[in-house]
Protein backbone atom coordinates (compact mmCIF):
# COMPACT_ATOMS: atom_id res chain seq x y z
CA UNK A 1 0.00 0.00 0.00
CA UNK A 2 1.39 3.44 -0.61
CA UNK A 3 1.77 5.58 2.45
CA UNK A 4 -0.34 8.09 1.76
CA UNK A 5 0.10 9.99 5.20
CA UNK A 6 3.92 10.13 4.46
CA UNK A 7 3.46 13.32 2.93
CA UNK A 8 3.42 16.94 4.33
CA UNK A 9 0.35 18.41 4.93
CA UNK A 10 -1.45 21.91 4.41
CA UNK A 11 -2.21 23.12 7.90
CA UNK A 12 -6.34 23.99 8.44
CA UNK A 13 -8.03 26.98 9.09
CA UNK A 14 -9.89 26.96 12.85
CA UNK A 15 -12.79 27.39 11.24
CA UNK A 16 -12.00 24.26 8.57
CA UNK A 17 -11.27 22.00 11.76
CA UNK A 18 -14.12 22.71 13.53
CA UNK A 19 -16.25 22.01 10.40
CA UNK A 20 -14.17 19.09 9.49
CA UNK A 21 -14.64 17.00 12.96
CA UNK A 22 -18.31 18.29 13.12
CA UNK A 23 -19.00 16.54 9.82
CA UNK A 24 -16.62 13.13 10.70
CA UNK A 25 -18.92 12.96 14.19
CA UNK A 26 -22.13 14.13 12.93
CA UNK A 27 -21.73 11.34 10.11
CA UNK A 28 -20.32 9.03 12.77
CA UNK A 29 -23.09 9.52 15.37
CA UNK A 30 -25.69 8.75 12.41
CA UNK A 31 -24.23 5.49 11.61
CA UNK A 32 -23.69 4.63 15.02
CA UNK A 33 -27.04 5.16 16.39
CA UNK A 34 -29.43 2.65 14.47
CA UNK A 35 -26.95 0.10 15.19
CA UNK A 36 -26.58 0.84 19.11
CA UNK A 37 -30.54 1.07 19.50
CA UNK A 38 -30.66 -2.44 17.93
CA UNK A 39 -27.71 -3.79 20.19
CA UNK A 40 -29.58 -2.11 23.30
CA UNK A 41 -32.84 -3.06 22.39
CA UNK A 42 -31.89 -6.79 22.31
CA UNK A 43 -30.52 -6.76 26.02
CA UNK A 44 -33.74 -4.71 27.19
CA UNK A 45 -35.98 -6.70 29.78
CA UNK A 46 -39.84 -6.05 28.51
CA UNK A 47 -40.56 -3.96 31.12
CA UNK A 48 -37.77 -1.58 29.89
CA UNK A 49 -39.09 -1.54 26.24
CA UNK A 50 -42.33 -0.11 27.93
CA UNK A 51 -41.49 2.60 29.91
CA UNK A 52 -42.22 6.89 29.34
CA UNK A 53 -39.77 7.85 28.43
CA UNK A 54 -37.70 5.91 26.56
CA UNK A 55 -34.31 5.33 27.42
CA UNK A 56 -31.47 5.21 25.33
CA UNK A 57 -29.10 2.72 27.81
CA UNK A 58 -30.10 -0.91 29.40
CA UNK A 59 -30.50 -0.85 33.27
CA UNK A 60 -30.84 -4.65 33.82
CA UNK A 61 -28.88 -6.13 30.77
CA UNK A 62 -30.43 -9.84 29.85
CA UNK A 63 -30.21 -11.74 27.00
CA UNK A 64 -33.85 -13.16 27.21
CA UNK A 65 -34.83 -11.87 24.28
CA UNK A 66 -31.90 -14.40 22.87
CA UNK A 67 -33.22 -17.12 24.75
CA UNK A 68 -36.48 -16.81 23.85
CA UNK A 69 -36.12 -17.47 20.15
CA UNK A 70 -36.01 -21.12 19.58
CA UNK A 71 -39.43 -21.29 21.71
CA UNK A 72 -40.24 -18.52 19.74
CA UNK A 73 -39.80 -19.91 16.43
CA UNK A 74 -40.97 -23.70 17.48
CA UNK A 75 -44.37 -23.34 15.82
CA UNK A 76 -43.09 -22.84 12.83
CA UNK A 77 -43.56 -25.81 10.39
CA UNK A 78 -39.95 -27.01 9.84
CA UNK A 79 -36.89 -26.27 12.86
CA UNK A 80 -35.05 -23.57 13.20
CA UNK A 81 -31.95 -24.93 12.14
CA UNK A 82 -33.21 -26.12 8.60
CA UNK A 83 -33.24 -22.02 7.70
CA UNK A 84 -29.79 -21.60 9.36
CA UNK A 85 -28.69 -24.35 7.38
CA UNK A 86 -30.49 -23.12 3.98
CA UNK A 87 -29.13 -19.70 4.57
CA UNK A 88 -25.37 -20.72 5.10
CA UNK A 89 -25.29 -23.22 2.18
CA UNK A 90 -26.92 -20.59 0.00
CA UNK A 91 -24.12 -17.84 1.00
CA UNK A 92 -21.15 -20.69 0.96
CA UNK A 93 -22.28 -22.90 -2.02
CA UNK A 94 -22.93 -19.45 -4.05
CA UNK A 95 -19.34 -17.81 -2.74
CA UNK A 96 -17.18 -20.49 -3.81
CA UNK A 97 -19.40 -21.12 -7.24
CA UNK A 98 -18.82 -17.78 -8.28
CA UNK A 99 -15.32 -17.98 -6.76
CA UNK A 100 -14.28 -20.28 -9.51
CA UNK A 101 -16.05 -19.02 -12.40
CA UNK A 102 -15.62 -15.46 -12.30
CA UNK A 103 -11.63 -16.07 -11.89
CA UNK A 104 -11.96 -18.50 -14.68
CA UNK A 105 -13.45 -16.12 -16.60
CA UNK A 106 -11.20 -13.33 -15.50
CA UNK A 107 -8.28 -14.92 -16.80
CA UNK A 108 -9.11 -15.30 -20.23
CA UNK A 109 -10.05 -11.30 -19.79
CA UNK A 110 -7.32 -10.17 -18.56
CA UNK A 111 -4.30 -12.31 -19.82
CA UNK A 112 -5.89 -14.25 -23.54
CA UNK A 113 -6.27 -12.77 -26.99
CA UNK A 114 -8.81 -14.92 -28.33
CA UNK A 115 -12.05 -13.46 -30.11
CA UNK A 116 -14.78 -12.37 -27.85
CA UNK A 117 -13.19 -11.91 -24.61
CA UNK A 118 -12.87 -8.04 -25.26
CA UNK A 119 -16.43 -7.93 -26.32
CA UNK A 120 -17.73 -9.92 -23.57
CA UNK A 121 -16.13 -7.80 -20.89
CA UNK A 122 -17.30 -4.46 -22.66
CA UNK A 123 -20.46 -6.18 -22.34
CA UNK A 124 -19.96 -7.21 -18.46
CA UNK A 125 -18.74 -3.65 -17.65
CA UNK A 126 -21.73 -2.21 -19.44
CA UNK A 127 -24.15 -5.00 -17.18
CA UNK A 128 -22.97 -3.66 -14.02
CA UNK A 129 -25.19 -1.13 -14.40
CA UNK A 130 -27.95 -2.88 -15.22
CA UNK A 131 -31.08 -3.51 -12.63
CA UNK A 132 -31.52 -6.76 -12.33
CA UNK A 133 -34.37 -5.63 -9.76
CA UNK A 134 -36.45 -6.07 -12.81
CA UNK A 135 -35.85 -9.12 -14.55
CA UNK A 136 -38.09 -10.91 -12.30
CA UNK A 137 -40.18 -12.61 -14.71
CA UNK A 138 -37.93 -12.99 -17.84
CA UNK A 139 -35.65 -15.01 -15.45
CA UNK A 140 -38.58 -16.72 -14.13
CA UNK A 141 -39.65 -17.88 -17.28
CA UNK A 142 -35.99 -19.48 -18.05
CA UNK A 143 -35.87 -21.48 -14.34
CA UNK A 144 -39.07 -22.91 -15.30
CA UNK A 145 -38.21 -23.87 -18.13
CA UNK A 146 -35.01 -25.60 -17.29
CA UNK A 147 -37.36 -27.19 -14.18
CA UNK A 148 -35.22 -25.29 -11.54
CA UNK A 149 -38.40 -23.56 -9.74
CA UNK A 150 -38.41 -24.01 -5.90
CA UNK A 151 -35.34 -25.83 -5.71
CA UNK A 152 -31.85 -24.63 -4.20
CA UNK A 153 -30.85 -23.45 -7.65
CA UNK A 154 -32.91 -20.43 -7.50
CA UNK A 155 -30.77 -19.24 -5.48
CA UNK A 156 -27.54 -20.07 -6.76
CA UNK A 157 -27.37 -20.08 -10.40
CA UNK A 158 -28.49 -16.50 -11.29
CA UNK A 159 -26.03 -15.46 -8.28
CA UNK A 160 -23.19 -16.78 -10.38
CA UNK A 161 -22.62 -14.56 -13.00
CA UNK A 162 -21.94 -11.75 -10.75
CA UNK A 163 -20.55 -8.60 -12.86
CA UNK A 164 -18.78 -6.79 -10.20
CA UNK A 165 -17.09 -9.84 -8.88
CA UNK A 166 -15.88 -10.72 -12.01
CA UNK A 167 -14.56 -7.02 -12.93
CA UNK A 168 -12.91 -6.60 -9.93
CA UNK A 169 -11.31 -9.95 -10.17
CA UNK A 170 -10.24 -8.49 -14.02
CA UNK A 171 -8.65 -4.90 -12.86
CA UNK A 172 -6.46 -7.01 -10.00
CA UNK A 173 -5.31 -9.32 -12.48
CA UNK A 174 -4.19 -6.85 -15.27
CA UNK A 175 -2.77 -4.93 -12.02
CA UNK A 176 -1.13 -7.45 -10.00
CA UNK A 177 -0.25 -10.53 -12.40
CA UNK A 178 3.06 -9.71 -14.52
CA UNK A 179 2.93 -11.43 -17.99
CA UNK A 180 6.02 -12.27 -17.75
CA UNK A 181 5.50 -14.57 -15.07
CA UNK A 182 3.17 -16.59 -17.37
CA UNK A 183 5.51 -16.48 -19.71
CA UNK A 184 7.80 -18.31 -18.08
CA UNK A 185 5.71 -20.95 -16.87
CA UNK A 186 4.38 -21.27 -20.50
CA UNK A 187 8.26 -22.35 -21.60
CA UNK A 188 8.37 -24.81 -18.54
CA UNK A 189 5.49 -26.19 -20.38
CA UNK A 190 2.46 -24.87 -18.17
CA UNK A 191 -0.83 -25.31 -20.36
CA UNK A 192 -3.49 -22.57 -18.99
CA UNK A 193 -5.39 -24.88 -16.23
CA UNK A 194 -1.76 -24.87 -14.63
CA UNK A 195 -0.85 -21.39 -15.46
CA UNK A 196 -4.20 -20.76 -13.96
CA UNK A 197 -3.70 -22.36 -10.72
CA UNK A 198 -0.07 -22.59 -9.85
CA UNK A 199 0.57 -18.78 -10.81
CA UNK A 200 -2.97 -16.43 -10.93
CA UNK A 201 -4.27 -18.04 -8.02
CA UNK A 202 -1.78 -17.54 -5.41
CA UNK A 203 -1.44 -13.89 -6.07
CA UNK A 204 -5.46 -13.28 -6.99
CA UNK A 205 -5.79 -14.28 -2.99
CA UNK A 206 -6.67 -10.82 -2.30
CA UNK A 207 -9.05 -10.23 -4.93
CA UNK A 208 -10.62 -13.53 -3.99
CA UNK A 209 -11.03 -12.54 -0.49
CA UNK A 210 -12.97 -9.47 -1.44
CA UNK A 211 -15.19 -11.64 -3.79
CA UNK A 212 -15.95 -14.08 -0.72
CA UNK A 213 -16.71 -11.20 1.36
CA UNK A 214 -19.34 -9.33 -1.75
CA UNK A 215 -20.67 -12.76 -2.02
CA UNK A 216 -21.13 -14.08 1.58
CA UNK A 217 -22.39 -10.56 1.89
CA UNK A 218 -25.11 -10.60 -0.87
CA UNK A 219 -26.41 -14.26 -0.26
CA UNK A 220 -26.69 -14.56 3.57
CA UNK A 221 -29.26 -11.22 3.41
CA UNK A 222 -31.28 -13.45 0.57
CA UNK A 223 -35.16 -13.69 1.00
CA UNK A 224 -37.22 -16.02 -1.25
CA UNK A 225 -38.56 -14.79 -4.06
CA UNK A 226 -41.62 -16.11 -5.76
CA UNK A 227 -39.64 -18.60 -7.02
CA UNK A 228 -39.70 -20.47 -3.68
CA UNK A 229 -42.60 -22.46 -2.45
CA UNK A 230 -41.53 -25.03 0.32
CA UNK A 231 -40.97 -23.59 3.32
CA UNK A 232 -37.76 -26.50 3.93
CA UNK A 233 -36.22 -24.27 1.11
CA UNK A 234 -36.54 -20.91 2.56
CA UNK A 235 -33.51 -18.72 4.84
CA UNK A 236 -33.27 -17.24 7.89
CA UNK A 237 -33.88 -13.41 7.32
CA UNK A 238 -37.26 -14.96 5.71
CA UNK A 239 -38.05 -16.52 9.55
CA UNK A 240 -36.90 -12.64 10.50
CA UNK A 241 -39.87 -11.58 9.25
CA UNK A 242 -42.37 -13.03 11.65
CA UNK A 243 -40.93 -12.30 14.37
CA UNK A 244 -40.84 -9.13 13.48
CA UNK A 245 -44.78 -9.14 12.90
CA UNK A 246 -45.15 -9.72 16.58
CA UNK A 247 -45.02 -6.10 17.11
CA UNK A 248 -43.84 -3.82 20.09
CA UNK A 249 -43.88 -6.39 22.85
CA UNK A 250 -41.62 -8.46 20.48
CA UNK A 251 -39.38 -5.86 19.70
CA UNK A 252 -36.37 -7.06 21.78
CA UNK A 253 -36.24 -10.09 19.94
CA UNK A 254 -36.64 -8.67 16.60
CA UNK A 255 -33.67 -7.11 17.43
CA UNK A 256 -31.99 -10.14 18.52
CA UNK A 257 -31.87 -11.82 15.89
CA UNK A 258 -31.66 -8.45 13.90
CA UNK A 259 -27.88 -9.24 15.82
CA UNK A 260 -27.09 -12.77 14.74
CA UNK A 261 -27.93 -11.80 11.58
CA UNK A 262 -25.83 -9.03 11.54
CA UNK A 263 -22.52 -11.10 13.10
CA UNK A 264 -21.48 -13.11 10.33
CA UNK A 265 -20.88 -10.78 7.79
CA UNK A 266 -19.20 -8.51 10.15
CA UNK A 267 -16.67 -11.45 10.99
CA UNK A 268 -16.07 -12.21 7.47
CA UNK A 269 -15.55 -8.23 6.88
CA UNK A 270 -12.84 -7.99 9.60
CA UNK A 271 -11.13 -11.11 8.24
CA UNK A 272 -10.96 -9.95 4.78
CA UNK A 273 -10.57 -6.31 5.29
CA UNK A 274 -7.10 -5.80 4.26
CA UNK A 275 -7.46 -7.50 1.24
CA UNK A 276 -10.46 -5.56 0.34
CA UNK A 277 -8.62 -2.20 0.80
CA UNK A 278 -5.99 -3.94 -1.38
CA UNK A 279 -8.39 -4.98 -4.20
CA UNK A 280 -10.70 -1.85 -4.44
CA UNK A 281 -7.24 0.33 -5.31
CA UNK A 282 -6.98 -1.59 -8.52
CA UNK A 283 -11.31 -1.44 -9.11
CA UNK A 284 -10.86 1.99 -11.82
CA UNK A 285 -13.04 2.12 -14.71
CA UNK A 286 -10.66 3.07 -18.12
CA UNK A 287 -12.54 5.06 -20.64
CA UNK B 1 16.65 -22.72 -26.33
CA UNK B 2 15.10 -23.31 -29.55
CA UNK B 3 11.91 -24.35 -30.29
CA UNK B 4 10.22 -25.76 -32.96
CA UNK B 5 7.27 -23.68 -34.74
CA UNK B 6 4.78 -25.85 -35.54
CA UNK B 7 4.60 -27.25 -31.32
CA UNK B 8 4.67 -23.78 -30.58
CA UNK B 9 1.61 -22.76 -33.19
CA UNK B 10 0.06 -25.84 -32.10
CA UNK B 11 0.18 -24.89 -28.63
CA UNK B 12 -1.28 -21.81 -28.69
CA UNK B 13 -4.11 -23.16 -30.62
CA UNK B 14 -4.21 -25.37 -27.73
CA UNK B 15 -4.12 -22.78 -25.29
CA UNK B 16 -6.86 -20.50 -27.28
CA UNK B 17 -9.09 -23.78 -26.55
CA UNK B 18 -8.39 -23.88 -23.48
CA UNK B 19 -9.28 -20.28 -22.95
CA UNK B 20 -12.74 -20.57 -24.19
CA UNK B 21 -13.37 -23.22 -21.96
CA UNK B 22 -12.00 -20.92 -19.09
CA UNK B 23 -14.91 -18.40 -19.33
CA UNK B 24 -17.24 -20.87 -20.68
CA UNK B 25 -19.30 -21.44 -16.98
CA UNK B 26 -19.37 -17.59 -16.33
CA UNK B 27 -20.45 -16.59 -19.56
CA UNK B 28 -23.01 -19.33 -19.95
CA UNK B 29 -24.47 -17.99 -16.55
CA UNK B 30 -24.18 -14.56 -17.76
CA UNK B 31 -26.01 -15.14 -20.84
CA UNK B 32 -28.63 -17.34 -19.42
CA UNK B 33 -29.98 -15.23 -16.35
CA UNK B 34 -28.80 -11.51 -17.34
CA UNK B 35 -28.26 -11.39 -21.12
CA UNK B 36 -31.15 -13.56 -22.02
CA UNK B 37 -33.51 -11.60 -19.70
CA UNK B 38 -32.14 -8.24 -20.83
CA UNK B 39 -33.16 -8.88 -24.90
CA UNK B 40 -35.82 -10.37 -24.31
CA UNK B 41 -36.98 -7.88 -21.93
CA UNK B 42 -36.38 -4.89 -24.99
CA UNK B 43 -37.99 -7.36 -27.35
CA UNK B 44 -40.92 -8.11 -24.94
CA UNK B 45 -41.43 -4.03 -25.18
CA UNK B 46 -42.80 -4.25 -28.10
CA UNK B 47 -45.65 -6.61 -27.87
CA UNK B 48 -48.24 -7.21 -25.97
CA UNK B 49 -48.21 -10.24 -23.77
CA UNK B 50 -50.02 -11.32 -20.46
CA UNK B 51 -47.95 -14.88 -20.08
CA UNK B 52 -51.38 -17.09 -21.41
CA UNK B 53 -52.18 -16.22 -24.92
CA UNK B 54 -50.29 -15.43 -27.96
CA UNK B 55 -48.19 -12.03 -28.05
CA UNK B 56 -49.19 -9.12 -30.17
CA UNK B 57 -46.80 -6.88 -31.74
CA UNK B 58 -47.97 -3.63 -30.77
CA UNK B 59 -44.70 -1.56 -32.05
CA UNK B 60 -44.11 1.20 -29.75
CA UNK B 61 -47.96 1.43 -28.04
CA UNK B 62 -46.00 0.66 -24.79
CA UNK B 63 -43.80 3.78 -24.66
CA UNK B 64 -46.52 5.69 -26.28
CA UNK B 65 -48.94 4.26 -23.14
CA UNK B 66 -46.12 5.24 -20.74
CA UNK B 67 -46.36 8.93 -22.04
CA UNK B 68 -49.56 9.49 -23.07
CA UNK B 69 -51.95 7.25 -20.57
CA UNK B 70 -50.67 5.99 -17.06
CA UNK B 71 -50.46 9.22 -15.06
CA UNK B 72 -49.36 7.19 -11.91
CA UNK B 73 -46.12 6.07 -14.64
CA UNK B 74 -45.09 10.21 -13.92
CA UNK B 75 -45.98 10.10 -9.68
CA UNK B 76 -43.32 6.66 -9.88
CA UNK B 77 -40.66 8.20 -12.21
CA UNK B 78 -40.49 11.55 -10.05
CA UNK B 79 -39.95 9.35 -7.19
CA UNK B 80 -37.31 7.38 -9.02
CA UNK B 81 -36.06 10.76 -10.80
CA UNK B 82 -35.69 12.21 -6.23
CA UNK B 83 -34.91 8.96 -4.82
CA UNK B 84 -32.29 8.70 -7.67
CA UNK B 85 -30.35 12.10 -7.57
CA UNK B 86 -30.28 12.57 -3.86
CA UNK B 87 -28.80 8.47 -2.76
CA UNK B 88 -26.94 8.18 -6.66
CA UNK B 89 -25.00 11.46 -6.85
CA UNK B 90 -25.71 13.20 -3.48
CA UNK B 91 -24.42 9.31 -1.52
CA UNK B 92 -21.45 9.12 -4.11
CA UNK B 93 -20.10 13.10 -2.98
CA UNK B 94 -20.88 11.34 0.50
CA UNK B 95 -19.06 8.57 -0.04
CA UNK B 96 -16.05 10.41 -1.92
CA UNK B 97 -15.96 13.53 0.88
CA UNK B 98 -16.25 10.76 4.05
CA UNK B 99 -13.41 8.79 2.37
CA UNK B 100 -11.07 11.97 1.50
CA UNK B 101 -11.86 12.86 5.26
CA UNK B 102 -10.76 9.86 7.03
CA UNK B 103 -7.66 9.07 4.54
CA UNK B 104 -5.65 11.39 6.87
CA UNK B 105 -5.73 9.55 9.75
CA UNK B 106 -3.39 7.27 11.20
CA UNK B 107 -3.90 3.47 9.79
CA UNK B 108 -5.36 2.32 12.88
CA UNK B 109 -8.16 5.13 13.02
CA UNK B 110 -8.42 5.00 9.31
CA UNK B 111 -9.31 1.33 9.48
CA UNK B 112 -11.78 2.01 12.36
CA UNK B 113 -13.75 4.59 10.87
CA UNK B 114 -13.46 2.30 7.61
CA UNK B 115 -15.81 -0.10 9.69
CA UNK B 116 -18.35 2.11 11.02
CA UNK B 117 -19.00 3.91 7.85
CA UNK B 118 -19.14 0.40 6.45
CA UNK B 119 -21.06 -1.91 8.59
CA UNK B 120 -24.67 -0.49 7.30
CA UNK B 121 -24.26 -1.88 4.07
CA UNK B 122 -22.39 -4.92 5.19
CA UNK B 123 -25.38 -5.36 6.83
CA UNK B 124 -28.29 -6.24 4.80
CA UNK B 125 -31.11 -7.39 7.05
CA UNK B 126 -31.14 -3.62 8.95
CA UNK B 127 -33.95 -2.44 8.20
CA UNK B 128 -35.93 -4.29 11.03
CA UNK B 129 -33.96 -1.66 13.21
CA UNK B 130 -35.85 1.05 11.19
CA UNK B 131 -39.15 -0.79 11.26
CA UNK B 132 -39.37 -1.07 15.09
CA UNK B 133 -37.51 2.33 15.89
CA UNK B 134 -39.86 4.10 13.94
CA UNK B 135 -42.62 1.58 13.88
CA UNK B 136 -46.14 3.71 14.17
CA UNK B 137 -47.19 2.18 17.66
CA UNK B 138 -47.03 5.47 20.68
CA UNK B 139 -44.38 2.40 22.52
CA UNK B 140 -42.40 2.48 19.43
CA UNK B 141 -38.99 4.52 20.78
CA UNK B 142 -39.05 7.37 18.55
CA UNK B 143 -43.02 7.77 19.05
CA UNK B 144 -42.40 7.44 22.41
CA UNK B 145 -39.25 10.15 22.84
CA UNK B 146 -41.58 12.60 20.64
CA UNK B 147 -44.27 12.00 23.05
CA UNK B 148 -42.22 12.04 26.54
CA UNK B 149 -40.89 15.35 25.88
CA UNK B 150 -44.10 16.99 24.63
CA UNK B 151 -43.24 17.42 21.02
CA UNK B 152 -46.14 15.36 19.57
CA UNK B 153 -49.62 14.13 21.43
CA UNK B 154 -50.61 11.39 18.89
CA UNK B 155 -47.96 8.75 17.67
CA UNK B 156 -47.02 9.51 13.82
CA UNK B 157 -47.50 7.03 11.35
CA UNK B 158 -43.22 7.41 10.13
CA UNK B 159 -43.67 5.08 6.84
CA UNK B 160 -47.56 6.09 6.44
CA UNK B 161 -47.20 10.13 6.07
CA UNK B 162 -46.05 11.78 3.37
CA UNK B 163 -44.87 14.37 5.33
CA UNK B 164 -41.86 12.49 6.85
CA UNK B 165 -41.77 9.36 4.95
CA UNK B 166 -40.06 10.54 1.66
CA UNK B 167 -36.94 12.11 3.77
CA UNK B 168 -36.76 8.74 6.34
CA UNK B 169 -36.48 6.81 3.50
CA UNK B 170 -33.83 8.59 1.90
CA UNK B 171 -31.67 9.11 5.37
CA UNK B 172 -32.13 5.20 5.74
CA UNK B 173 -30.77 4.69 2.31
CA UNK B 174 -27.96 7.20 2.64
CA UNK B 175 -27.20 5.48 6.58
CA UNK B 176 -26.81 1.87 4.26
CA UNK B 177 -24.75 3.71 1.45
CA UNK B 178 -21.31 3.70 2.26
CA UNK B 179 -20.69 0.28 0.52
CA UNK B 180 -18.73 -0.88 -2.31
CA UNK B 181 -18.06 2.64 -3.94
CA UNK B 182 -16.98 3.92 -0.43
CA UNK B 183 -14.11 1.67 -0.01
CA UNK B 184 -12.95 1.77 -3.84
CA UNK B 185 -12.56 5.62 -2.84
CA UNK B 186 -10.43 4.66 0.58
CA UNK B 187 -8.10 2.15 -1.65
CA UNK B 188 -8.26 4.86 -4.51
CA UNK B 189 -6.86 7.57 -2.41
CA UNK B 190 -4.37 5.74 -0.58
CA UNK B 191 -2.89 4.74 -3.60
CA UNK B 192 -2.13 8.62 -5.00
CA UNK B 193 1.65 8.79 -5.24
CA UNK B 194 3.14 10.44 -2.77
CA UNK B 195 5.90 12.26 -5.33
CA UNK B 196 2.66 14.00 -7.17
CA UNK B 197 1.74 16.27 -3.70
CA UNK B 198 5.51 16.73 -2.88
CA UNK B 199 5.69 17.87 -7.15
CA UNK B 200 2.65 20.05 -6.22
CA UNK B 201 3.48 21.99 -3.66
CA UNK B 202 6.40 22.96 -5.68
CA UNK B 203 4.69 23.68 -8.82
CA UNK B 204 2.72 26.39 -6.13
CA UNK B 205 -0.59 24.45 -4.99
CA UNK B 206 -1.04 26.30 -2.15
CA UNK B 207 -4.23 24.97 -0.38
CA UNK B 208 -5.75 21.60 0.43
CA UNK B 209 -8.46 22.72 -2.07
CA UNK B 210 -6.19 23.17 -5.17
CA UNK B 211 -4.24 19.76 -4.74
CA UNK B 212 -8.16 17.95 -4.34
CA UNK B 213 -8.94 19.37 -7.80
CA UNK B 214 -5.57 19.05 -9.45
CA UNK B 215 -3.59 16.11 -7.97
CA UNK B 216 -5.79 13.52 -6.09
CA UNK B 217 -9.05 13.42 -8.09
CA UNK B 218 -7.26 13.27 -11.30
CA UNK B 219 -4.88 10.58 -10.63
CA UNK B 220 -7.71 8.96 -9.27
CA UNK B 221 -10.28 9.57 -11.86
CA UNK B 222 -10.65 5.61 -13.06
CA UNK B 223 -11.83 4.76 -9.39
CA UNK B 224 -14.28 7.93 -9.06
CA UNK B 225 -16.16 6.28 -12.71
CA UNK B 226 -16.24 2.86 -10.67
CA UNK B 227 -17.99 4.15 -7.65
CA UNK B 228 -20.07 6.25 -9.51
CA UNK B 229 -21.24 3.24 -11.97
CA UNK B 230 -22.03 1.06 -8.10
CA UNK B 231 -23.88 4.13 -6.41
CA UNK B 232 -26.01 5.35 -9.48
CA UNK B 233 -26.96 1.74 -9.89
CA UNK B 234 -27.78 0.88 -6.18
CA UNK B 235 -29.27 4.71 -6.28
CA UNK B 236 -32.06 3.09 -9.26
CA UNK B 237 -32.46 -0.28 -7.59
CA UNK B 238 -34.42 1.15 -5.16
CA UNK B 239 -37.23 -0.09 -4.10
CA UNK B 240 -37.08 -3.41 -1.64
CA UNK B 241 -36.43 -1.18 1.10
CA UNK B 242 -40.08 1.21 0.52
CA UNK B 243 -41.96 -1.79 -0.01
CA UNK B 244 -40.44 -2.93 3.47
CA UNK B 245 -41.20 -0.31 5.43
CA UNK B 246 -44.09 1.47 3.71
CA UNK B 247 -45.66 -1.30 2.04
CA UNK B 248 -46.83 -1.12 -1.50
CA UNK B 249 -48.36 1.15 -3.15
CA UNK B 250 -47.42 3.36 -0.26
CA UNK B 251 -49.82 6.09 0.92
CA UNK B 252 -50.56 8.24 -1.95
CA UNK B 253 -47.76 6.89 -3.65
CA UNK B 254 -45.51 8.99 -2.02
CA UNK B 255 -42.61 6.51 -2.01
CA UNK B 256 -43.36 4.42 -5.01
CA UNK B 257 -40.47 3.66 -7.80
CA UNK B 258 -40.31 2.76 -11.38
CA UNK B 259 -38.43 -0.83 -10.09
CA UNK B 260 -41.90 -1.07 -7.79
CA UNK B 261 -43.84 0.04 -10.40
CA UNK B 262 -42.40 -2.37 -12.62
CA UNK B 263 -42.35 -5.27 -10.74
CA UNK B 264 -46.68 -4.81 -9.98
CA UNK B 265 -47.17 -4.64 -13.49
CA UNK B 266 -45.38 -7.90 -14.47
CA UNK B 267 -46.04 -9.92 -11.80
CA UNK B 268 -49.81 -8.79 -10.20
CA UNK B 269 -51.36 -7.37 -13.70
CA UNK B 270 -49.15 -9.49 -16.02
CA UNK B 271 -48.63 -7.17 -18.43
CA UNK B 272 -45.72 -7.89 -19.38
CA UNK B 273 -45.03 -5.85 -22.59
CA UNK B 274 -45.77 -2.80 -20.79
CA UNK B 275 -43.05 -3.83 -17.92
CA UNK B 276 -40.81 -4.57 -19.91
CA UNK B 277 -40.95 -1.31 -21.95
CA UNK B 278 -40.85 0.83 -18.57
CA UNK B 279 -37.92 -1.27 -17.63
CA UNK B 280 -35.99 -0.34 -20.98
CA UNK B 281 -36.63 3.07 -20.24
CA UNK B 282 -34.95 2.87 -16.23
CA UNK B 283 -32.02 1.47 -17.92
CA UNK B 284 -32.03 4.19 -20.94
CA UNK B 285 -32.27 6.63 -17.76
CA UNK B 286 -29.41 4.50 -15.99
CA UNK B 287 -27.64 4.69 -18.78
CA UNK B 288 -28.07 8.63 -19.02
CA UNK B 289 -26.84 9.80 -15.79
CA UNK B 290 -23.70 6.91 -15.79
CA UNK B 291 -22.49 8.79 -19.57
CA UNK B 292 -23.29 12.37 -17.42
CA UNK B 293 -21.16 11.58 -14.30
CA UNK B 294 -18.76 10.41 -16.80
CA UNK B 295 -18.40 13.63 -18.67
CA UNK B 296 -18.52 15.72 -15.37
CA UNK B 297 -15.55 13.18 -14.48
CA UNK B 298 -13.43 14.56 -17.62
CA UNK B 299 -13.90 18.02 -16.28
CA UNK B 300 -11.53 16.75 -12.83
CA UNK B 301 -8.70 18.78 -12.78
CA UNK B 302 -9.22 21.17 -15.49
CA UNK B 303 -8.42 24.83 -14.68
CA UNK B 304 -10.86 27.00 -14.03
CA UNK B 305 -9.12 30.50 -15.09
Amino acid sequence: MAKGSQYRKFTRTTAGNIGYFTILILFGLFTVFPLFYCIITSLKPLDELLIFPPRFWVARPTFDNYKVLPALLSNLEIPLSRYVFNSLFIAIATTIVSIIAGSMAAFTFSKSKIKGAKFSFTLITTMMLYNHATLGVPQYLIFSTMGIIDTYWVYILPAIPSTVNCFLMKQFMDASVNDSLLEAARIDGAGVGGMYWKIVMPIMKPAIMTVLLFSFQAMWSVVPGGTIFSEELKTLPYVMSSVAAGGIARSGSSMAITVILMLPPILVFVVTQSNVLETMGSSGIKE
Amino acid sequence: MKKSPSLTKKRLVKDDISFYLFMAPFMLAFFLFTVIPIVSSMVLSFFDYDMVSTPIFVGFENYIRMFTADDLFFTVLANSLSFGILVGPGGYLLAFLLAWMINEFPRVIRVFLTFIFYVPSLVGNALYIFQIMFSGDSYAYINNLLISFGFITEPIQWFQNPEYNFVLIVAIQLWSSMGVSFLANIAGLQNVNTELYEAGAIDGIRTRWHELWYITMPSMKTILLFSAVMQIQTAFSMGALQTTLAGYPSVNNSLDTLVQYIGDIGTTRYEMGYAAALSVFLFAIIIIFRYLIGGLLNLIGKSDR
